[in-house]
């Protein structure tokens, strides 16, 4: 059986003052799908997710999201999605529990439908027990599991996250990354924008890697990894390294330079870690593959501001 | 956007109605300092200028300078009950608390949420008004039942200067951005609006640029009205007034659109 994409992406154009943002998105979201949207700053991943909101006009393509085209029925649309954006916009002149149910108004969902809900979500956030709490007295986990609670408040069938965890300590992050696990497993559909790659790697089913405004590439972490890059990493550092790069070049089939750091990349890292082993002013590192040297490759290594 | 999108005439709906619910929940939290706040600058005014003043200067055309003012500071504290909330609060919910951006994640549009925030500095200037009225009205100044009818006027009154406040908040840059819109804008107005003194002291010249203030159509019903007479030409006054508001609450969709949406 084929099911309709919860969100097609076709051809997606965009320009800010004539700079293009965007030139040629595409890229479709199954029912039920984790979908990962990577790449360095500016790339155009918040971009994409206004756009696919309705909240402002592409220059070209087509989107539809839970099979309503958007811009043109963006309001119907968004009343089956929740979002989470980038920015905390908690209102601060509210309790965890009037937050809650001011936005639910927003769907025009009445007050006793929003009171319904209210423990299911709290609970959910870890808030429960802190419905008359005060915006400022929240941690910064707090507040995030908030407003993901808030953009349950509709029960909706898609989730967009832009950055869902930046700014987190590590146990913050790891509630918020078990709660979106439930989610998918509830057969939510989840979007999220990222540049943590170890996130990606552990929510996504599929990702795309977007640079300077394009899909560079897309698939399921493993098969990126897989795909696109040798399975072993090693990498180098300490006086020498520059002699050593000599013999590395021949043992490994890519070496990448950044700062003092040499990255090895082979299939098969035994050559390299004998040669290491016996030049003893050199630390090295050596570990398999993972998504985010994928994306250094793949975007580079120079920085974004 | 395309500037069909960018002038289309606003799509209003119902929905701007959970905006303003959610400015009042805030406002319910405050209610009563924000109407002494509301209250005392205009009511100082009134006492010290009516009292002290109006002493030195007698009466004004058959009143006292108490009543006279009256009607012009109704006119003025509603004009400035608008304008801090479509400046400051809505520039603050906009731009600093991005409560903006959040309402239009669920299906709101931003014709909703300006809607919203124009009913509901509205509705603030409405507040300001009604108080006024009946302080005036505790001592002795107001004549009923013609009084009653400065009600809608504040209403409109606030609509009219909302709009302009919304508009200008498109453009703001940051907070220091309204002081010009309330040094250069808003109090010459006071000044040149008959608030204080009769207009006709003003030079001919003066006089004919000043009708074209909102501030002097609302002084010109306000006025009267709390006097207990008709005033001289109402039906030209609220056209002036609903104008303003129409046009200035257009100009606030357009200039918001370009300035988030684009």
């Amino acid at each position: 059986m084929t099911c309709a994409p919860a969100l097609a992406v076709h051809g997606l154009r965009k320009a800010y003052a004539g700079a293009e943002v965007l030139r040629g998105v595409d890229f479709e979201v199954l029912p039920g799908e984790c979908f990962g949207l990577l790449g360095p700053n500016g790339a155009g991943k918040t971009t994409t997710l206004k756009l696919c909101l309705g909240l402002t006009d592409p220059d070209a393509g087509e989107i539809r999201l839970l099979e309503h085209a958007v811009p043109a029925d963006a309001r119907r649309a968004r009343s089956r999605v929740g979002v989470v954006p980038q920015f905390d916009n908690l209102d601060p002149d509210f309790t965890v529990a009037e937050n809650l149910l001011v936005y639910g108004r927003y769907f025009g969902l009445r007050a006793p439908e929003i009171a319904a809900r209210m423990p299911r979500l709290l609970e959910f956030a870890g808030l429960a027990g802190r419905a008359g709490a005060k915006i400022q007295a929240l941690s910064g986990g707090m507040k995030r599991r908030l407003t993901l609670a808030r953009a349950l408040v509709n029960d909706p069938q898609l989730l967009f996250m832009d950055e869902p965890t930046t700014g987190l300590d590590p146990q913050a992050r790891h509630l918020i990354w078990d709660r979106l696990r439930q989610l998918t497993l509830e057969g939510k559909t989840l979007v999220l924008t990222t540049h943590f790659m170890e996130e990606a790697e552990r929510l996504c089913g599929r990702l795309a890697i977007m640079d300077r405004g394009r899909i560079v590439v897309e698939g399921s972490p493993r098969a990126l990894i897989a795909g696109q890059i040798e399975s072993q990493v090693v990498e180098v550092h300490g006086a020498g390294l520059e002699d050593w790069l000599h013999v590395a070049g021949r043992l490994a089939p890519r070496v990448e330079r950044a700062g003092d750091t040499a990255f090895c990349y082979a299939e098969d890292a035994a050559p390299l870690l004998d040669s290491l082993r016996t030049q003893g002013r050199l630390a090295y590192l050596h570990r398999p593959a993972n998504l985010e040297d994928v994306f250094l490759k793949l975007t580079g290594r120079d920085l974004r501001d | 956007m395309t500037n069909a999108r960018l002038f289309a005439p606003p799509a209003l709906s119902l929905r701007f109605v959970a905006v303003w619910r959610r400015n009042f929940l805030v406002w319910r939290k405050l209610a009563l300092p924000s109407i002494l706040g509301n209250l005392a600058d205009p009511l100082i005014m009134l006492f010290g200028l009516g009292y002290g003043l109006g002493a030195v200067l007698g009466g004004i055309g058959g009143t006292s300078y108490f009543a006279f003012l009256a009607g012009g500071f109704a006119a003025s504290a509603t004009m400035y009950a608008a304008t801090f909330e479509s400046l400051f609060s809505a520039f603050s919910r906009m731009h600093v608390q991005r409560t903006w951006e959040a309402i239009v994640n669920a299906p709101m549009t931003l014709e909703d949420v300006l809607a919203g925030e124009w009913a509901w500095a509205a509705t603030k200037a409405l507040v300001a008004g009604l108080s006024m009225l009946v302080v005036v009205a505790a001592f002795g100044y107001a004549r009923f039942p013609l009084a009653l009818a400065v009600v809608p006027v504040v209403l409109l009154v606030g609509l009219a200067f909302a709009g302009l406040g919304l508009a200008f908040n498109a453009l703001a840059t940051g907070y220091d951005f309204f002081s010009y819109y309330l040094t250069l804008v808003l109090t010459p107005m006071m000044m040149l609006s008959g608030v204080f003194f009769p207009v006709a002291r003003l030079p001919s010249a003066v006089q004919a640029a000043a009708q074209v203030l909102p501030l002097y159509h609302a002084v010109a019903l306000a006025r009267p009205l709390l006097l207990g007479r008709l005033p001289q030409h109402p039906a030209l006054h609220l056209a002036i007034l609903a104008a303003y508001a129409i046009v200035a609450f257009y100009a606030a969709v357009v200039l918001t659109r370009r300035r988030l949406m684009t």
